[in-house]
């Protein structure tokens, strides 16, 4: 579903990501932990293309990101690529990042709408499950700034939703949230990874929640992969003392 | 001669009534054109398309660093018998096209600095999402970030309506028929030159209506906040 | 196409002396109205900010070329000499204008500077016991200066650009000058040429200005360890409306 090749990303003199090689296969729920300025957004950031990598190449679905197949060699992607590209992944941010003037309904349909080009009826009828699902059915017409975090955030993962991706993103899903919000955020999060073949990629700190519902962990350190294990193994048996120490900070601190 | 004469003072606002449907006219025109105009360009700016930006840029620096009043002769004197000489069109007509145009470019080279400010406070956040939604870029501006942006850019928008307002008189150089042009002229001519109280009155013209708009606009800004 | 440039020229250059008395004149007196004002809007007195806030809005109110026409008229009737024979003295009702109407704006750039200044520095002069004279003078203002010049630079380029209305009550500055050709029929075809010069004269000027005006937000913030605020964020807000 996705690969890393060799990835590097450098802001300046600053490199957040150093020779990054990693896959995730469809369906696997992939949870990204370390410290901050681990280069962990990054990655995510990269997928979405709302950075460009300084060097190296990842393939969504075995297709380059950055660049496409033209007559049989490697071009710089056009926005047009890049769009249909984007039609695959779908993404949760930190903040939210809902549309303020637009109302639930609206912020949900816009994307199918405009991108995927379904007819409003289509895309309503689709949005209003989705926000059943959420747990948000009543709140159709609520503009975001009148909705809690916990809500807020719940409508920017049925907007993720609504764009039908096969991976999806989440960069530190519940971190802007009250505490007594996160519980039921990650609840959602968690019952729609079991109920579908989604690719997850998800940043956090809530490492519970790693725990729980990730195939597979991936611990990162100034830019590097430093363990790649399966959650059992890797909050319980870490191989670097760099883990130990973080996951002992952080649970402290939890 | 006498210096303050009461009755001058109460004859003149016939005279301010006639030329101050012209000044409200040619305000409002004007700020259409600064609006949209405004619009444009802050948005082609935004684009950041090489040339052209460093164009625009140099050419609203110098609009807005050299006085209104010789752009207006600049236009009327110059462009106006070379685009609009042979065309049929009246001279009121041109008088009008000219000024609105002058005033309104004028303006534009500010409210486009307004609306860049207002896109500027746009989060961020705002732009990155319709990028993971695949939103296509016209329908990002037009539907996300526009109906974002304009609200917190009224209040600026409308001090320098306020502001053109009462910049518009100096069109009276090229016959626009606006207030100071009835009262030096019209007046003057009628009872034989125009004292200070006629030109008082005309203050107080402007006075009585900008000062309730700037209220106004104050507690508009109180409202969507100031970008 | 060029021939009669160098008539152009001096014609212009004849109007510079009176342009830059009006505009230094104006700024002059602008900052002393406008320092002057400023302080007055954030007196506790209500007697000192009545008047001052009657002036404030009286000026910002009423338009620029009304209050030149009502001074010019006012003035020489008051002193009973007819205006247009007496260049000099209409270049002293500009100057006074000019700085009227530009220092009713300059007093709520300077009071809206001062009022920004942190409360905590309001507080720690009171904690040092300073009087309020000591307090405007030593704390606030000093503070203040750095986040009102960006505002200033705009008053002043204002400033500038009124100075052509001068024109219009006889004064023999730049513009009158230049535009004194057009009513000579050769001169006809380069109209284009001679106001675009007279145009370009006055951005020199303002460039010159925010040249100036950058160079002291420089000193300004370097002594008082602010940072200096854009002189285009001023522009968002309204500008000087």
């Amino acid at each position: 579903m996705i690969r890393f090749d060799n990835v590097v990303k450098r802001f300046g003199d600053l490199t957040v990501l150093e020779d990054l090689n990693f896959s995730v296969t469809p369906g696997e729920f992939v949870c990204l932990i370390g410290p901050s300025g681990s280069g962990k957004t990054t990655i995510l950031r990269l997928l979405m293309t709302l950075e460009k990598v300084t060097e190296g190449t990842i393939y969504v679905e075995g297709r380059p990101l950055s660049h496409m197949d033209r007559n049989g060699s490697l071009t710089p992607a056009d926005e047009k690529y890049l769009r249909e590209a984007r039609k695959t992944i779908g993404m949760v941010f930190q903040q939210f990042n809902l549309f303020p003037n637009m109302n639930v309904l609206r912020n949900v349909t816009e994307g199918p709408i405009r991108s995927l080009g379904k007819s409003r009826d289509e895309a309503e009828q689709k949005a209003k499950e989705l926000l059943e699902l959420v747990g948000l059915s009543d709140k159709l017409t609520a503009k975001p700034g009148q909705l809690s975090g916990g809500q807020q955030q719940r409508v920017a993962i049925a907007r993720a939703l609504a764009m039908e991706p096969r991976g999806m993103l989440l960069d530190e899903v519940t971190s802007a949230l009250d505490p007594e919000l996160v519980t039921g955020v990650l609840h959602l999060l968690k019952d729609i990874a079991d109920s579908t073949d989604i690719t997850f990629l998800c940043v956090t700190h809530e490492m519970q929640f790693a725990r729980d519902v990730s195939d597979r962990v991936m611990m990162f350190d100034s830019g590097r992969v430093l363990e790649d294990a399966a959650p059992e193994k890797l909050f319980t048996d870490p191989d670097h003392e760099r883990t130990r120490g973080f996951l002992h900070a952080v649970l402290d601190r939890a | 001669m006498e210096i303050w004469r009461w009755d001058r003072f109460f004859e003149v606002w016939p005279y301010i009534g006639e030329g101050l449907v012209t000044t409200i006219t040619y305000t409002l025109l004007g700020s259409v054109v600064a609006y949209v105009l405004g619009l444009i360009f802050a948005v082609v700016r935004q684009l950041r398309i090489p040339v052209v930006d460093q164009i625009l840029w140099g050419f609203i620096e110098f609009v807005r660093s050299t006085p209104l009043l010789v752009q207006v002769f600049f236009l009327f004197h110059v462009l106006r018998p070379e685009l609009l000489s042979g065309t049929g069109v009246d001279l009121s007509t041109q008088r009008l096209i000219v000024g609105t145009a002058a005033v309104g470019i004028h303006y534009a080279c500010y409210t486009s600095e307004v609306y860049r400010a207002g896109i500027e406070a746009v989060p961020r956040g705002q732009w990155e999402a319709a990028t993971a939604l695949s939103i296509p870029g016209m329908r990002v501006w037009t539907g996300i970030i526009l109906p974002q942006a304009v609200p917190r850019v009224l209040p600026a928008l409308g001090n320098y309506t306020i502001a053109m307002f009462k910049e518009v008189p100096l069109l009276f150089t090229i016959g626009v028929l606006d207030i100071v042009f009835y009262v030096k002229t019209v007046f003057a001519s009628d009872v034989g030159g125009a004292g200070p109280e006629a030109w008082f009155a005309a203050g107080l013209t402007f006075l009585a209506l900008s000062y309730p708009c700037s209220l106004l606009v104050r507690r508009l800004e109180r409202r969507v906040g100031t970008v | 196409m060029f021939d009669n440039f160098d008539i152009y020229l001096d014609r212009i250059l004849l109007g510079l002396p009176a342009t830059l008395w009006a505009v230094f004149g104006g700024i002059g007196l602008t900052i002393v109205l406008s320092f002057a004002a400023g302080i007055g809007l954030l007196s506790p007195r209500r007697w000192v900010r009545i008047p001052v806030r009657v002036y404030v809005e009286g000026f910002r109110g009423s338009s620029e070329i009304v209050q030149l026409f009502f001074f010019a008229v006012a003035l020489s009737i008051f002193l009973g000499i007819p205006l247009a024979a007496t260049p000099l003295n209409a270049l002293m009702i500009g100057i006074m204008v000019l700085g009227l109407n530009h220092g009713s704006y300059g007093a709520e750039i300077v009071r809206g500077a001062v009022q920004s200044v942190p409360r905590a520095q309001h507080e720690g002069a009171v904690a040092l016991n300073f009087s309020p004279a000591q307090r405007m003078w030593r704390v606030l203002l000093p503070q203040a200066v750095v986040e009102m010049l960006p505002s200033l630079n705009n008053l002043f380029i204002q400033l500038v650009k009124g100075s052509a209305l001068l024109s219009l009550i006889a004064v023999p500055e730049m513009t009158k000058k230049a535009d004194e050709l057009r009513a000579i029929p050769a001169f006809a075809q380069d109209l284009w040429m001679i106001y675009l010069t007279l145009l370009v004269f006055y951005f020199v000027i303002s460039v010159g200005i925010t040249w100036i005006m950058r160079l002291l937000e420089t000193l300004a913030a370097a002594r008082v360890g602010r940072p200096i605020p854009s002189r285009e964020k001023a522009l968002a807000r309204g500008g000087a409306a």
